[in-house]
């Protein structure tokens, strides 16, 4: 049925969609091939030595462990009590709409920005200084509003019968929602909020000037700190190495050490999230 | 009954102020990038940012024209632009109306990995992989310049424009689609015709947000582009983009300075470029109801 | 037409959603333990007005109302009701099933664990009272701790009747009960109104006519957000007073 046109079409489209694929696993490919030879255990879990030629990554993993957890810690309540207002109370008013363009307007705004305000309220305003502390705060308010979404969507998803039904029996809204919405959406904001958890672990920029030391081979102490952290290591590696072309192993190993974590993290919460959406079919 | 009442206020008042931290954080963005900049619109002007250079540290005479950072985004974006919109659009089309459902299974998931991969990473394999790659390809003296930085930066805004761009396809009403076939339409004539023509607002808007990200993406530009501060529209040339521009310098700049306040003004340019793009595209999604 | 002092008195009920009216000068009776059907065809404003009478309404973005609904004489919109109390006092039984995805048990004792009974063998009691009073005990006496999401449709609506039982209410209000199941289990949900309305007020909304007339005691018909008859389900059926009546029930429109 086709003709010689069609056919072509079809071609193009399918070697557009399909070369794509292929260079994202060339990418992939080409960081496991080259970072698996020099992974270790004395690389997981030592720390660097001579600014990073040698040794290993450990107080880089840390680093990035605190910051994250730092991150989880403020973003997720903050995400949560925000979906709820979002979705459950909020009335068609000025209020909710100006709400709702900020939440739009922060997640557009560049990460180095995050990291410019981040770097005048936290680390100078608040005098927190460049630590884990100032970092998380920073990375917390960008990954905001993708958490807010993700929790409202959670939300949504649950049956409005079962809050109408709660509320004829008597329940207050509180309780309805604490008895009959919560507990239906919690799988979907906590995998929703890891989506957005992963990928404030593989950002650079806003760290950058808030919270990432450059080279501190000890661990960190207290949550003003300053940290090392995987993103930033692996950038000072690839570009601000006197020898770069030396410590490529070690390059390449951070990087997909920084690759699985991320990968990690984004992959699970998927098929948690798909194993959920499963177990709550209305 | 009084306590419950002042109970559930209390939840509600609590929530109200989780919601409006948003708000906060965004005005505060504004109060934090307007007053670390201000002091240099005060002195030395806002006319020293229409210089043609960008020379932040000299021993004769500063520079702080931003036309150079802004010629680098421009270039960067454009690049990573028209790599793009044809790939994405493409894909969004294979994707949404010709793969088979197994395929549609395995495609979606593998290129949404895209965006999760960090930019760091994109990064490090642009400068070590791709900035080889052009160099040898096109005979120039460095790999590193705005066509590498674009060709990445597109990397990282293709999952985006894909999955926007897939969904306005799969919204387009299946009446329409089937109007067309009853009229004797091939499945491919249908697509071109009826199909995508319908979701253009849609696709638009991607190609709009992709952009809102390329824009403002970090990592990758300071590693790939060459970071030279020249006024050209020429990707084969190295680049300075506003992004990379803060990140770079900020980390050696004393707090107070002039070099330090005209960093925060390239932050508030870049602020209205990307709160610009993002309006522009959420008005097109809004418009024709695509957005909720 | 019923001697009893009425249960539920609406006085001049007008209803907005927005600017569009719902509900126009709306007054009627509804007597105690009467089984008392609205029917109308869709968009007509009854299952609005059943919503008035717990004030379900009040969730809705927008609405506003003007006029009374008393329960027992009181005016359940006067300023400082206590709605969490109302709804204790009328139940509410939807168009769609909507049994929580929990155990049957903890479907039926949620009402009484949020009003505070903690101990559990009051609850069992509570829970077996209105499993038998909403004619399934003997279906589901033995997997009481299964989920109810694995009960049948029919099964499900019951369960969601003994679920509104078991707060111990005066007044149950049912919204299309009966809609969205099986003629099987049509008719055991309609042998239960039967069986529950000596002891209940009970308001339905159907727009199914057979069932209304299978199961009430009087019947309102409304119109456009009108009421226009109001009187002994028999005589609606047989010999209405108004032209619009006749023509509904005859099966002309709706």
């Amino acid at each position: 049925m086709k003709n010689a046109g069609e056919g072509l079409t079809y071609l193009g489209l399918r070697l557009a969609t399909y070369s794509v694929v292929l260079v994202i696993g060339y990418i992939l490919a080409d960081i496991i091939w080259h970072g698996i030879p020099a992974l270790s255990w004395e690389f997981l879990s030592g720390p660097p030595r001579q600014s990073g030629a040698a040794g290993g990554i450990l107080p880089a993993i840390v680093g990035t462990f605190y910051l994250v957890s730092g991150t989880l810690l403020v973003a997720l309540p903050l995400g949560i009590g925000g979906a709820l207002y979002l979705s459950e109370y909020a009335t068609r008013n000025r209020l909710t709409m100006a709400i709702r363009l900020a939440i739009s307007t922060l997640a557009g705004v560049p990460s180095i920005v995050f990291g410019l305000f981040g770097l005048g309220l936290f680390v100078i305003f608040c005098n927190f200084g460049a630590s884990i502390l100032a970092g998380a705060l920073t990375l917390a308010c960008m990954v905001l509003p993708t958490i807010i979404v993700a929790c409202e969507e959670a939300l949504l998803a649950v049956p409005q019968g079962l809050r109408s039904s709660s509320l004829a029996l008597g329940a207050t809204k509180w309780q309805a929602i604490r008895t009959n919405v919560l507990p239906y959406s919690l799988p979907g904001m906590l995998t929703g909020t890891i989506l957005a958890i992963g990928r404030a672990a593989g950002e650079t920029a806003p760290i950058l000037l808030t919270a990432a030391a450059f080279f501190l081979p000890r661990l960190p102490g207290s949550i003003f700190d300053q940290v090392m952290a995987l993103p930033y290591h692996l950038y000072i590696l690839a570009t601000q190495h006197p020898e770069a072309e030396k410590v490529r192993p070690m390059q390449y190993a951070t990087a997909l050490v920084l690759l699985l974590l991320v990968l990690g993290i984004t992959m699970g919460a998927t098929i948690l999230r798909s194993r959920f959406r499963k177990k709550y079919r209305w | 009954m009084a306590q419950r009442r002042w109970q559930e206020k209390a939840i509600q008042l609590t929530l109200v102020a989780m919601a409006t931290t948003s708000l906060l954080v965004v005005v505060l963005i504004f109060l934090f990038l307007g007053k670390e900049a201000i002091p240099f619109l005060k002195d030395p002007g806002i006319a020293r940012l229409l210089d043609r250079q960008w020379m932040p540290v000299s021993f004769q005479q500063e520079h702080f024209g931003l036309l150079p950072l802004l010629t680098g985004s421009l270039v960067v974006t454009l690049t990573a632009t028209l790599i793009t919109v044809p790939f994405s659009v493409l894909g969004a089309i294979y994707i949404a109306e010709i793969a088979r459902p197994l395929e549609r299974e395995f495609l979606k998931p593998f290129i949404e990995l895209l965006a999760s991969i960090p930019s760091v990473v994109l990064g490090f394999f642009g400068l070590v992989v791709l900035a080889p790659l052009v160099k040898a390809l096109f005979g120039l003296p460095s790999g590193l310049n705005g066509l590498t930085g674009g060709l990445l930066l597109a990397l990282m805004a293709i999952p985006t424009v894909i999955s926007i761009s897939e969904d306005a396809i799969t919204s387009v009403p299946r009446h329409l689609k089937q109007a067309s076939l009853a009229l004797g339409a091939s499945e491919l004539q249908t697509i071109l015709r009826v199909t995508v023509p319908a979701a253009l607002p849609g696709i638009i808007a991607a190609v709009m947000l992709g952009m809102g990200r390329i824009v403002g993406e970090t990592m990758v530009v300071m590693m790939v582009t060459g970071n030279a501060a020249l006024v050209t529209l020429n990707p084969f040339q190295s680049v300075r983009t506003m992004t990379a521009t803060i990140a770079a310098e900020m980390g050696e700049v004393s707090f107070g300075s002039i070099h330090y306040s005209a960093l925060f003004c390239v932050g508030v340019v870049l602020m209205l470029v990307t709160f610009v793009l993002n309006l522009g595209a959420q008005r097109v999604l809004k418009r024709y109801g695509m957005m909720t | 037409m019923v001697n009893d002092t009425p249960k539920i008195q609406v006085h001049d009920l007008n209803f907005f959603y927005g600017a569009t009216q719902a509900l126009f000068n709306i007054t009627m009776d509804i007597p105690p333990r009467r089984v008392t059907a609205l029917i109308g065809p869709s968009g007509c404003g009854k299952s609005t007005f059943l919503r008035t009478m717990d004030r379900m309404n009040d969730i809705i973005d927008g609405a506003r109302m003007t006029g009374e609904v008393l329960i027992d004489g009181n005016n359940i919109y006067a300023p400082g009701t206590d709605v969490v109390r109302l709804r204790r006092n009328v139940g509410m039984v939807f168009q769609k099933s909507n049994p929580f995805p929990k155990s049957i048990f903890d479907n039926v004792a949620y009402g009484p664990r949020i009003h505070g009974v903690k101990k559990q063998a009051e609850l069992v009691e509570i829970v077996q009272r209105s499993l038998t009073r909403a004619a399934l005990w003997d279906e589901v006496k033995d997997r009481l701790p299964e989920n109810a999401m694995g009960l049948s449709g029919g099964q499900q609506q019951r369960l969601c009747i003994a679920r509104a039982l078991a707060v111990d209410p005066e007044i149950l209000l049912m919204d299309e009960p009966a809609s969205a199941l099986d003629p099987k289990s049509t008719a055991r949900v309609e042998e239960l109104i039967g069986e529950l309305r000596d002891q209940y007020t009970i308001v339905i909304v159907t727009h199914n006519m057979q069932q209304a007339a299978r199961v009430s005691d009087l019947t309102a018909f409304f119109y456009e957000g009108r009421l226009i008859e109001f009187d002994r389900t028999k005589r609606i059926y047989t010999n209405p007073a108004k032209k619009q009546t006749e023509d509904y029930i005859t099966g002309r429109f709706g």
